[in-house]
C-alpha cells in the first residue's frame, strides 16, 4: 500500500478528480493549502503599489492505494494536472503501514 | 443651502397664486405660466423632501461602513463596523445638543452661533414651508457624515473611544461652527458671497481636513511604509466595498437632492430632478475616467481607485449641482476622477496612510469643487470660493489638529504595536468578524 500526496493547481482539481474515478480510486481527502516551488510567488497591485504574494494557492490530495495500482494513480495525476507551465505542483509517494475501515474494523487492502 | 430656501419659499407664500417667479435655473420653465400648488402641499412636499432625503443620506452611513469593511484587513472588520455605528449615534445625540443651533443660532453675518439644546418647535413651521425637525432631522444625517470620512482614513490603527472623543467635539462644535458661517448664513455667506449648495467644502472638505490632520498625527499602519517602499494592505473584501460605494451613490441623491431644500412647486421640482442628473453623471464620468487612467498608469484597471472615482465625482459635483449643463456635470466629475487616481500614490510618497482614499476623494475633490462653481453658476466668484476654502480649510485642520494631539498626549490615540498586530477585532472588542474562517 502506498500513501500518494499531490500539490496541484487548484484549477486543475476537476480534471484530476475525474481521471483518478475513471481509474477506480475510491476515494481521497482534498485539502486548500498555500505554498511555492521554483514559481515563487507573483507580484499583485492594489491602489497603486506593487506587492509580493509569496504563497501560490494550490490544492492537496491525499490518496491511499494498493501497491499494484501506484503506477497507473501517479500517471494520470501527472497528465490531468500538466498545463506545461511552472507551477503545476508535485507528486510525493510514501509508504503506507495500516489501513483501518473505521465502520467495520477491516484492515488493509480490504479497508481501501 | 438654507438661505436658498428661505429666499424661494418665502417668495412663493407671499405672492398671489398665478405665476411663480422663479429664481432657479430651470431652462424651459421660464416664461411659461406654471398651475400654483396650495400651501398645504407646498408644505407637505418640502418636507417629504427632507425626511426621504434624509432617510437616503442616513443610509450613507452603511455604505460608508461597507466601503471601510471592504478596504480593512478582517482583523480590524468587527472594530469598523462598531466605529460607524457610533459614530452615526454620536453625531446624532451631539446635533441634538449643540449642533443645530450652533449652525441655525447664528447672526446674520455672524461668527458663531448660540449654545442650546434644540428641541421640537413648530411654531414657525407655517412661515418656513416645512416641519421644522425634518429640516432637523436632514441637517443630522449630513454631520454624521462628515464624521464618517474620518473613520475610514484612520482606520485599523486607531483606539476606539479616542475616536469616538474627537467624533463628539467634531459634530458638537467644528462642523456647526464652520457650516453656520454659510448655511447658518454668517460671515462667508454675507461678506464673501461664498457658494456651496450640498457641502463641498462644508461636509466633504470639513471631514478630509479632519481626517488629514488625525493621519499626520496617528502616523502610517505599521509596515505600511517599510524597507523605503510602498507596501500594499489588500483589503478584506472588494465586493463589500463596491457594495458601499453603490450605497453612497444612491445616498448622494438624496444629500444632493435634497440640499434644494423645498420640492413644494414645479419650479423646485425641476430643480431637483436636474440636481438627480447631474449628480448621476459626475459620478459616472469620475468611474469611467479612473477606470481609464489606473489602466494607462498601472497597465490594470484598480477596482478600489475606480470605485473612489465614484466618489471624487460626486464630491466635486456637490458644491453646485444645479447650475451645470451636462457637459459641464461630466467635466467636474472626470477631473474627480483624475485627482483621486493621482492624489492616492502622492499621498503615500509622502507617507500619510489613507486607508480608504478619504482624504483625495473628499478634501482635494471638494476643494476642486467648490472653486469651479463660478465656471457654470455666476452668482459665486473665484476669490468668494478660495476664501471659503481657506477659512473653512484652516479652521478645521488647525482646531482639529489640537484636538487629535491633545487625544495623543492624554488617553493616547495609537492602539499598541502588539496590538495592532493582533488586529483590533481581537484586542480592543475580544471577538472577530468572521470566527467561522479564523481558526482555519
Amino acid at each position: 500500500m502506498k500513501f500518494i500526496i499531490a500539490v496541484i493547481k487548484p484549477q486543475k482539481l476537476d480534471d484530476v478528480r475525474k481521471a483518478l474515478t475513471d481509474l477506480g480510486v475510491e476515494g481521497m481527502t482534498v485539502t486548500e493549502v498555500k505554498g511555492f516551488g521554483r514559481q515563487k510567488g507573483h507580484t499583485e497591485v492594489y491602489r497603486g503599489a506593487e506587492y509580493n504574494v509569496d504563497f501560490m494557492p494550490k490544492v492537496k490530495l491525499e490518496i491511499a492505494v494498493a501497491a499494484d495500482r501506484v503506477a497507473p494513480t501517479i500517471d494520470a495525476i501527472q497528465k490531468a494536472a500538466q498545463t506545461g507551465r511552472i507551477g503545476d505542483g508535485k507528486v510525493f509517494v510514501l509508504g503506507l503501514e495500516e489501513i483501518v475501515r473505521v465502520r467495520t474494523g477491516e484492515t488493509g487492502d480490504a479497508a481501501l | 443651502m438654507r438661505d436658498y430656501k428661505k429666499a424661494l419659499t418665502n417668495a412663493f407664500v407671499k405672492m398671489a397664486p398665478g405665476v411663480i417667479a422663479a429664481t432657479v435655473v430651470t431652462g424651459a420653465a421660464h416664461g411659461q405660466e406654471m398651475p400654483a400648488p396650495s400651501e398645504a402641499s407646498t408644505f407637505v412636499f418640502n418636507t417629504s423632501l427632507f425626511l426621504i432625503s434624509g432617510m437616503v443620506v442616513m443610509f450613507m452611513a452603511a455604505g460608508f461602513c461597507m466601503l471601510e469593511v471592504g478596504l480593512v484587513r478582517s482583523k480590524n472588520a468587527a472594530t469598523i463596523c462598531v466605529k460607524n455605528i457610533a459614530l452615526y449615534s454620536v453625531a446624532g445625540i451631539m446635533v441634538w445638543l449643540l449642533g443645530y443651533n450652533l449652525i441655525y443660532g447664528i447672526e446674520e453675518g455672524g461668527f458663531i452661533g448660540k449654545f442650546a439644546v434644540w428641541g421640537f418647535d413648530e411654531s414657525e413651521a407655517l412661515e418656513n414651508g416645512y416641519a421644522a425637525s425634518s429640516d432637523w432631522y436632514f441637517q443630522m444625517v449630513f454631520v454624521a457624515t462628515a464624521a464618517s470620512i474620518v473613520s475610514g482614513t484612520l482606520a485599523e490603527r486607531i483606539k476606539l473611544f479616542p475616536f469616538l472623543i474627537f467624533v463628539a467635539i467634531l459634530t458638537g462644535l467644528i462642523y456647526p461652527i464652520q457650516a453656520s458661517w454659510k448655511w447658518g448664513e454668517g460671515f462667508l455667506h454675507t461678506a464673501f458671497g461664498f457658494a456651496d449648495f450640498a457641502g463641498s467644502t462644508l461636509v466633504h472638505s470639513t471631514g478630509g481636513w479632519a481626517a488629514l490632520a488625525g493621519a499626520l498625527v496617528l502616523g502610517a499602519r505599521k509596515g505600511r511604509f517599510e524597507g523605503g517602499r510602498v507596501n500594499a494592505m489588500p483589503g478584506s473584501s472588494l465586493p463589500l466595498a463596491t457594495l458601499g460605494t453603490f450605497i453612497l451613490w444612491l445616498g448622494w441623491f438624496g444629500f444632493n437632492g435634497g440640499s434644494q431644500l423645498a420640492l413644494g412647486t414645479i419650479d423646485h421640482a425641476m430643480s431637483v430632478a436636474r440636481i438627480f442628473v447631474n449628480t448621476n453623471m459626475a459620478a459616472c464620468a469620475g468611474v469611467v475616467t479612473a477606470l481609464l487612467l489606473t489602466q494607462l498608469r498601472f497597465g490594470k484597471v484598480d477596482l478600489t481607485i475606480v470605485l473612489n472615482g465614484a466618489i471624487g465625482g460626486l464630491v466635486a459635483i456637490t458644491a453646485e449641482p444645479l447650475t451645470p449643463t451636462l457637459p459641464a456635470a461630466v467635466l467636474i466629475g472626470a477631473v474627480g476622477g483624475v485627482i483621486v487616481t493621482f492624489a492616492i500614490p502622492l499621498l503615500d510618497r509622502f507617507k500619510i496612510d489613507d486607508v480608504v482614499g478619504a482624504i483625495p476623494a473628499h478634501l482635494f475633490c471638494g476643494i476642486w469643487g467648490t472653486l469651479v462653481v463660478p465656471l457654470t453658476n455666476s452668482d459665486a466668484t473665484l476669490l468668494g470660493q478660495l476664501a471659503g476654502v481657506v477659512i473653512i480649510g484652516v479652521f478645521v485642520f488647525a482646531v482639529s489638529l489640537a484636538v487629535w494631539l491633545a487625544l495623543k498626549f492624554t488617553l493616547g490615540l495609537r492602539a499598541s504595536e502588539e496590538h495592532e498586530q493582533l488586529g483590533l477585532d481581537k484586542a480592543e472588542l475580544g471577538l472577530e468578524a468572521y470566527p467561522e474562517f479564523a481558526n482555519g
